[in-house]
């Protein structure tokens, strides 16, 4: 290529180059368009919860979907909630016994773990294993569905796939994450126990009554029953980012990451406002 | 085939008496995404009993109007009426009862991948027809199974079965609330010569027992051909000519000409 040509070629391109350069954008194009995104995202969830509200409590009720995503949310998840409960309760009662010996209060032990496990870490830890069991696998597979064009064929079939795809799984997140918790809490205070009396015999009865002594409902059922809300949650955000999924395996893979992701952040976001609420409601 | 074609065209002759309203009109559709117009203006009648063929190039917009005709896409401006029933503003609780009455085939055949053959045909009935007794379900679904050639398939899942035993099945469940107006999305698209024939003679079949009113999306010619007593030929948006196999061939519209030269 002759001098005379590149020249020409660079008299060409250099005005592009500069339309197209990053630094040529104005510095706010980013952080507005950042808000532009975030805005859109909460207009969308809230669009698509009102349909899936209005779906879920008009007729015809999809029971037997219900009834199979109680089954994967709550059952399948058992295990996994079962294995992390009985972990906090070993860690907490390991570090606890530590620390309470060092304060002369050994003798708090069992409230120490029974109101730690009941009050907070129950709950969260089930809420954020639940929300990568259950957030990736909605999300994945209703982002599935959507690609390979499942949700347009329900839809084709006149059935309201808010109904039936949605509305079950929200609901059965929100039936299931207060009653996986309680199992997680179980477990936790058992193993608990165990990992004491291996240390220092007592008797479960001793070690119930002592961490029980003094408790109310109102210490124990709101931190229970506000995994419903987490619940809730996991269940809004997984569906509604697999069902606007677009573009092949990559956006299957997307809409998974970012269930987890967005739920798990969004759970932790809402404990530090309902922990606020039940304190000043439930004193 | 030209005996298919007669009895299709008679077949429309006769339930144009039963009934004036046509089964789907489309009037002045516009569509566009994004900055692409897709659909500028498109007008199209279809009556019962007729078979239409909607053919045009990769991109102009085909498989849009059939989304828009069942409502899974909502159009910029324009009407579609169904069976007289405007679409427009309808919640998808209303829309619900007008698809009832349709029946749609994807162009990928669409099917649960977690369903089994059976469960997928099954599947319309479950929802729509509480009425049937559990072995009445399963004879409805052998029998359309049947209509389609799929008879001892039953279990097998779709990731297990061809492509073209796939669209069979997705035909199976268009077929099973028993539709008065059928929707093919590139019927034949991926299939080989043998398998893209036999799905032609399915629909003609199906045409011949059922008596609906059907439109089909394809580039195929020959498939055109072969099922529909009328075709429309679409262009950037616009039906560029429409009638007859015969009128097209006639028609001095250099695109038209272009066309069928290379089909």
């Amino acid at each position: 290529m002759s001098q005379t040509q590149l020249t020409a070629e660079r008299s060409v391109r250099a005005p592009q180059s500069a339309e197209q350069s990053p630094s040529a954008e104005p510095w706010y194009d980013w952080p507005l368009g950042f808000v532009n995104s975030l805005f859109e995202w909460f207009g969308g969830i809230g669009v698509f919860s009102w349909r899936v509200l209005r779906a879920g409590v008009t007729p015809p009720y999809e029971w037997r979907e219900l009834i199979r995503q109680l089954d994967e949310v709550g059952s399948k998840s058992l295990p996994l909630v079962a294995m992390a409960g009985a972990a906090i309760g070993v860690v907490l009662s390991m570090e606890a016994r530590t620390s309470l010996s060092r304060f002369g209060a050994k003798s708090m032990l069992p409230s120490a773990i029974v109101y730690a496990i009941v009050q907070e870490m129950g709950p969260i830890i089930t809420s954020l294993v639940v929300s990568g069991r259950v957030g990736a696998g909605i999300g994945a597979e209703l982002a599935s569905m959507k690609v390979t064009e499942q949700i347009d064929a329900i839809e084709a079939s006149a059935i309201n796939p808010y109904r039936l795809l949605a509305a079950t799984r929200i609901l059965a997140c929100i039936l299931m994450l207060p009653l996986l918790t309680i199992a997680a809490d179980a477990c936790g205070l058992f193993m608990g126990w165990v990992t004491q009396t291996i240390i220092e015999p007592v008797s479960l009865r001793q070690f119930i009554n002592s961490g029980f002594s003094g408790a109310t409902f109102n210490g124990f059922l709101p931190p229970t029953f506000k995994t419903a809300v987490f619940g809730l949650i996991i269940g809004v955000i997984a569906c509604f980012q697999g069902m606007k999924t677009q573009g092949g395996a990559a956006g299957v893979g997307r809409a998974a990451t970012e269930s987890v992701v967005l739920s798990s952040l969004f759970v932790i976001l809402a404990d530090v406002v309902l922990v606020k609420f039940i304190l000043v409601f439930f004193p | 085939m030209a005996t298919a074609f007669d009895t299709a065209m008679k077949q429309g002759d006769d339930s144009l008496e039963e009934s004036s309203v046509p089964a789907v009109a489309v009037e002045n559709l516009e569509k566009s995404f994004g900055t692409q117009k897709v659909l500028n203006g498109i007008s199209l009648t279809i009556d019962r009993g007729q078979t239409m063929a909607v053919l045009g190039r990769s991109g102009t917009g085909k498989s849009v109007l059939l989304r828009i005709i069942i409502g899974l896409v909502r159009p910029d401006s324009g009407s579609v009426r169904i069976l007289g029933q405007e679409t427009a503003g309808l919640n998808m609780d209303e829309l619900g009862e007008i698809r009832k009455k349709m029946g749609f085939l994807f162009q990928h055949a669409a099917l649960y991948d977690s369903l089994t053959v059976a469960e997928n045909v099954a599947f319309p009935l479950d929802h729509h027809r509480p009425d049937l007794s559990k072995s009445d379900r399963n004879d409805r679904v052998a029998q359309l199974l049947h209509e389609v050639g799929m008879d001892g398939h039953f279990k097998k899942m779709p990731s297990n079965i061809s492509g073209g035993m796939q669209k069979r099945v997705g035909l199976a469940r268009a077929l099973a609330l028993e539709p008065e107006i059928l929707l093919l999305d590139e019927p034949t698209a991926g299939l080989d010569p043998i398998s893209s024939g036999e799905i032609d003679e399915l629909v003609l079949k199906l045409q011949r027992e059922h008596h609906m009113a059907s439109i089909v999306v394809t580039h195929d010619l020959h498939s055109a051909k072969a099922i529909a007593n009328r075709l429309a030929l679409l262009d950037k948006g616009n039906v560029v000519a429409e009638g007859t196999f015969a009128d097209l061939q006639q028609s001095d519209i250099p695109f038209v000409q272009e066309f069928l030269k290379h089909s």
